[in-house]
């Protein structure tokens, strides 16, 4: 069966859905080689992201190895991730008041 | 490997032999959509500026449409001039002459208005495309192809796939001796800090850096949340949560080759290998920055699915979405099957194609005729 969601990197702790994923359903992960599997506590839509992990408020979100952003709320693992829950840390002209 | 192209002076070589209607400001557009219409193989580039700006966006228009009639897909150049308007006309006219194809001017205040003025524009440019005609495509080695990339209406499959595939074309290219261009600068914020590394001096890092500053103070001046604009209403949808992503994504449709150089706005790069222009990602000024950069062919890497082209430049379209790809066939020319093993066999397709395009070939964007409404970005008020 084919895969049907993918982690770009080991450090990774978010996922990516390659078809429309439902609650409740196991999904096979593959991480440097490992299988691994995670249940999932929200439908997740094609192309969209799920955690592989406890996420604390505040922490860095991680895809490609890098940082995405930053979680705005508690995330565990097989929780919908998206913008209802991450923050850019970046362009924020809100938070800076408008100067540069 | 090499493909068919029309020969230009100063070594240059054409994938396309059009002749440019350029309007030299906004308040020209009709008339060089009007005489564009009347002859054959012409190719109009319309755009809103060129009048009641500050001196640097002037400059800006200036340089972009001189740049623009220098791209070798442009056999000859008519530009076509209101009279009243602060870019300038002689500027470009002169700019674009150095480029050793022949380049006319009409302006409609000085000629007694719209009917001359279409009249004289037809008999000019018909007489360039007469001469074009002539020409024919030759062999050149594929050393000679600038590729421009670029990516849009992105989702999550970008960042896995089409944009990964468009990165093996690109690093194709550059061993091969050719060069690419890549920019969408708001598009690098998150991401800056590995193409700083890729600088092939550590001049071009600290630009690299200098530029991903200088877009995203301009966004923080708002005073608001860049997101909803960057990543777009759309990205997000796509499942793209963050610019940070988005750029993380973006970034590896540039391949892997050191960035050999940062260029502005309008500029044309000189010599082979990758560069840099600065500018925002969005379709219209963007595709324009790649023209003028002297892109023959473009790349546009897309996962919601971006029909825009170019008026003289083809465009390929890429996908890694089978949703997109099956809804929106009419616009997309390749797509990407997934899995490591589909990104590098569909680099290695999207390459054949572009030699394919570049010797001929019509893009589905050339096919139905869409891409003509590309602009200029300037930075200013209008004032």
């Amino acid at each position: 069966m084919p895969l049907r969601a993918v982690v770009m990197n080991a450090r990774d702790n978010v996922a990516t859905a390659l078809d429309s994923l439902k609650k409740g359903e196991d999904i096979e992960l593959v991480i440097s080689g490992e299988k691994e599997l995670v249940k999932l506590k929200a439908d997740i839509p094609f192309g969209h992201k799920f955690s592989l992990a406890e996420i604390e408020p505040n922490s860095p979100v991680i895809k490609y190895g890098e940082v995405i952003g930053v979680s705005t709320a508690p995330i565990s693992a097989g929780d919908y991730v998206h913008v209802h829950n991450i923050a850019s840390a970046r362009a924020r002209g809100d938070l800076q008041g408008g100067k540069e | 490997m090499s493909f068919l192209g029309y020969p230009r002076p100063k070594g240059y070589v054409g994938t396309r032999n059009y002749i440019g209607i350029i309007s030299v400001v906004g308040c020209a557009n009709d008339v060089s959509w009007w005489i564009a219409e009347k002859v054959k193989d012409a190719a109009v580039f319309l755009h809103s500026h060129g009048c009641c700006q500050t001196q640097p966006d002037l400059d800006t228009v200036n340089l972009t449409l001189t740049s623009l009639g220098w791209n070798p897909n442009l056999a000859a150049v008519l530009l076509v001039s209101l009279g009243c308007e602060s870019s300038s006309v002689e500027i470009i006219a002169d700019g674009i002459a150095k480029s050793g194809k022949p380049v006319e001017k009409v302006v409609l205040q000085k000629m007694g208005g719209k009917t001359n003025v279409v009249n004289e524009g037809t008999r000019i440019a018909r007489a360039m495309a007469e001469t074009a005609a002539k020409l024919k495509r030759e062999e050149f080695p594929d050393s000679e192809l600038r590729l421009g990339v670029k990516c849009g209406a992105s989702d999550t499959t970008s960042g896995l796939l089409s944009n990964p595939a468009t990165g093996v074309a690109c690093d194709t290219l550059i061993n091969n001796g050719g060069s690419c261009v890549f920019g969408e600068t708001t598009e690098i914020i998150g991401a800056e800090h590995i193409l700083e590394h890729r600088g092939a001096t550590p001049e071009v890092g600290r630009k690299i850096l200098e530029i991903v500053a200088r877009m995203e103070n301009r966004a923080i001046a708002m005073g608001v949340d860049m997101r909803g604009g960057q990543p777009s209403k759309g990205n997000i949808a796509g499942g793209l949560s963050t610019i940070e992503e988005k750029s993380l994504g973006a970034i590896v449709k540039a391949g892997t080759k050191p960035v050999k150089a940062v260029i502005e706005y309008g500029e044309k790069p000189e010599g082979k290998g990758l560069f840099l222009v600065d500018s925002p990602g969005r379709e219209p000024e963007f595709l324009t920055a790649l023209a003028a950069a002297g892109a023959q062919v473009i790349v546009f890497s897309t996962g919601l699915g971006a029909p825009q082209g170019f008026p003289f430049i083809p465009v390929i379209k890429i996908t890694g979405n089978p949703n997109t790809y099956e809804n929106l066939s009419e616009h997309l020319d390749i797509f990407v099957e997934l899995g490591e093993q589909g990104v590098i066999q569909a680099g290695k397709a999207l390459y054949r194609e572009i030699l394919e395009v570049a010797s001929g070939k019509k893009t589905k964007a050339e096919a139905i005729g869409y891409g003509r409404f590309p602009n200029i970005f300037t930075i200013g008020p209008v004032v």
